[in-house]
């Protein structure tokens, strides 16, 4: 067996979208088996078994999904509830929830069903970016296949009255931020919202809300059917369950797999991946959950662990588990620019902080990859970059500084010889010319 | 955050066609009651299908369908990068994907194809038919180098493939979308290492279950 997990173990069976992804492809994986007894409990026991299998949020905070779904009001009020999905997928190197909207979109509906009766929700939106097109027009499809099964909807055969609805955003990657994606819901610039109010208080039009990603939602139902400690029992206590994880860059055959949590990261690479391209000797770093959080270096990738605490340990974070591996061969610097350019771009221009910070960094780290700046530039980028770095209302500011200072713990001498490089070419001093001359 | 501007150019009028106004009625009957604004960006997305790129006299109607204050929907507009604010190439516009992920992987090869084969980015090549922009992650990393032409993606390319595409394109094709080698979805190259165990596929998941852990006292329905 390759990797940690067997077969009979994965949640997620059409994720290469090999089989039929229609209802009657997905009933016979073993979608839409047993909801309608999930929802003959209470919606405390669902929320309970949940807590109870330690699943934490897939989107990358890793915030624990049972205990956010209790923070719900307990009664309805004039207020409806509302079940928000982020499938606002734009993490650079995260490519998850994409393949379980086109391969597995029953598995999803489903769990929004499950979902919106833990909170006590009948409406539920599921924000999908807009350049989903072949995922929006796969989830469509299999709503009006649920609601005609009489799955989901009025009146619908589980007892729970579940309008699930699909909409898109417009390229935004701010909108994956969950108080940014409220605002784009209710169509308006996606800004984020200060909290408090939390979601839980006043989320979309001012009601209770709760928003999760896609994987986490989509993995609730199975979690009831095999039970809390089936998905206990992957991974080191408090970072439990399976977790898809994906790997781009300098790998020889980049996928998405479907993995325990706290595997080996060499394992996961070597089994899953092909492995680094020139064998592991060549691997330079790794950025373990999508590009914002900070690279770790080779020889800590050799020995990490796939999970929230080991990596949050090593100063950097599991995130969504999207590794982004650099070889030796590849101008790392100059990669760290574009995910800064990338934050950049990204930067919605609403705390000042973020919108000129981002842009300093950028151009700032423009000039280390050719190596034409001053050496104490690199003090002062990492001074930015602190400065940005927890000044913001939202998380981008975070994440724009943390690739930046990951680099620079790790590789700082590189850049360093690049500066020094640089000025021994030029010769760049005052009065170079009259030294040459004599 | 992206400078983002109005075209210079723009037209008289603008009307949604039959069609598309069916459609976003039917959108904005997914929101509730008063809540027509929520339908900002799906109606945009209408308009751009239909023009190929978001005119200002289409601001307009938008927002006085959702009842809501024309610089609102410009600021939509202008915020949510999707929305192409001049025209682009009428067979294809190609978004080039060149976040780290991708450009790890070749997509500064893509570009130089693109310059050559297109011309200047976000400009129309000279007949109108192509044109080319760069954009940030698509969301397909495991695929990497990507781009998407018009809607959809195309995935695992190279400078001869994206070649290829192109010409596919300006002879009025539209090649199918996915992996240019041959991959299904984000299966590794060469098949599937795992979920290759048939006893997943065969009904045996669809079986009458009992839930573990039902709780004692089952509540009165």
């Amino acid at each position: 067996m390759i990797g940690m997990l067997e077969d009979k173990d994965r949640i997620f069976t059409n994720l290469y979208g090999l089989r039929a992804w229609r209802l009657e492809g997905a009933r016979a994986r073993g979608v839409w088996n047993g909801t309608a007894e999930m929802l003959s409990y209470s919606p405390e026991w669902v929320c309970d078994q949940i807590k109870a299998s330690g699943l934490r949020g897939r989107g990358g905070a890793g915030f624990a999904t049972g205990l956010k779904w209790t923070f719900m009001p307990k009664q309805e009020s004039e207020r409806p509830h509302y079940l928000v999905v982020n499938a606002d997928e734009s993490e650079p190197g995260t490519c998850k929830d994409r393949e379980i909207m086109r391969g597995d979109p029953h598995r999803l509906i489903e769990g929004c069903l499950v979902a919106s009766y833990a909170i006590r929700a009948h409406d539920c939106f599921i924000y999908i970016r807009g350049e989903y097109v072949r995922e929006r027009e796969h989830l469509e499809a299999a709503l009006i296949e649920a609601r005609a099964a009489k799955l989901i909807g009025k009146d619908n055969i589980h007892g729970w009255d579940c309008n699930i609805r699909v909409t898109h955003g417009g390229g935004a990657y701010i909108c994956g931020d969950e108080m940014a994606l409220l605002e784009s819901l209710e169509g308006k610039k996606g800004q984020p919202r200060l909290k408090p109010p939390f979601p839980a208080g006043a989320g979309v039009y001012g009601c209770p809300t709760t928003v999760n990603n896609v994987e986490s939602i989509a993995v609730a139902p199975e979690i009831l059917r095999r039970g809390a400690e089936w998905f206990l029992g992957f991974g080191r206590p408090k970072n439990s369950g399976t977790k898809l994880m994906s790997a781009s860059g300098h790998v020889n055959k980049p996928c998405v797999v479907e993995e325990a949590m706290s595997i080996p990261m060499r394992q996961l690479i070597d089994d899953h991946f092909g492995g680094v391209r020139g064998g592991w000797g060549n691997l330079k770093a790794v950025i373990p959950g999508g590009s914002s959080v900070r690279m770790i270096p080779a020889e800590e990738a050799e020995v990490a662990l796939m999970d929230f605490d080991d990596l949050g340990a090593r100063k950097s974070g599991l995130g969504t588990a999207a590794m982004i591996v650099m070889d030796k061969d590849c101008d790392i610097v100059a990669a760290i620019a574009r995910l800064s350019y990338f934050y950049k771009h990204e930067s919605c221009g609403q705390c000042t902080p973020c919108r000129e910070g981002t842009g300093w960094m950028w151009r700032i780290m423009e000039r280390m990859v050719t190596g034409e700046a001053e050496p104490k530039e690199i003090d002062m980028l990492l001074d930015v970059a602190s400065q940005v770095e927890g000044h913001t209302i939202c998380g981008l500011g975070d994440a724009a500084a943390w690739p930046i200072q990951g680099l620079f713990r790790h590789f700082r001498p590189e850049i360093e010889a690049r500066i020094a490089n640089y000025r021994t070419r030029r010769a760049n001093v005052p009065g170079a010319t009259l030294i040459a001359a004599e | 955050m992206s400078v983002r501007r109005l075209a210079k150019d723009q037209p008289a009028s603008f009307a949604f066609s039959a069609e598309a106004l069916e459609q976003a009625q039917w959108w904005m009957a997914k929101f509730p009651q008063g809540r027509a604004q929520s339908a900002v960006i799906p109606l945009l997305w209408l308009v751009q299908k239909q023009e190929g790129w978001v005119p200002e006299p289409a601001l307009r109607v938008v927002a006085e369908m959702l009842g809501m204050p024309v610089i609102r929907a410009l600021e939509i507009a202008t915020f949510y990068t999707m929305f192409q604010l001049s025209p682009v190439g009428t067979v294809a516009h190609v978004q080039l994907c060149g976040t780290t992920p991708c450009m790890l992987r070749g997509a500064n090869a893509l570009k130089t194809v693109l310059e050559a084969r297109v011309g200047h980015r976000d400009h129309p090549s000279p007949d109108g038919r192509l044109s080319w922009e760069e954009v940030e992650c698509l969301g397909a990393c495991a695929n990497a180098p990507m781009a998407a032409i018009n809607d959809y993606y195309y995935e695992d390319l190279t400078p001869e493939s994206l070649g290829g595409l192109l010409d596919d394109f300006a002879a009025g094709n539209a090649p199918p979308p996915g992996s240019s080698i041959g991959r299904t979805g984000c299966a590794p190259e060469g098949g599937p290492l795992s979920l290759t165990d048939l006893a997943l596929y065969d009904c045996s998941r669809a079986k009458a279950i009992k839930l573990p852990n039902a709780p004692e006292k089952v509540l009165a329905s």
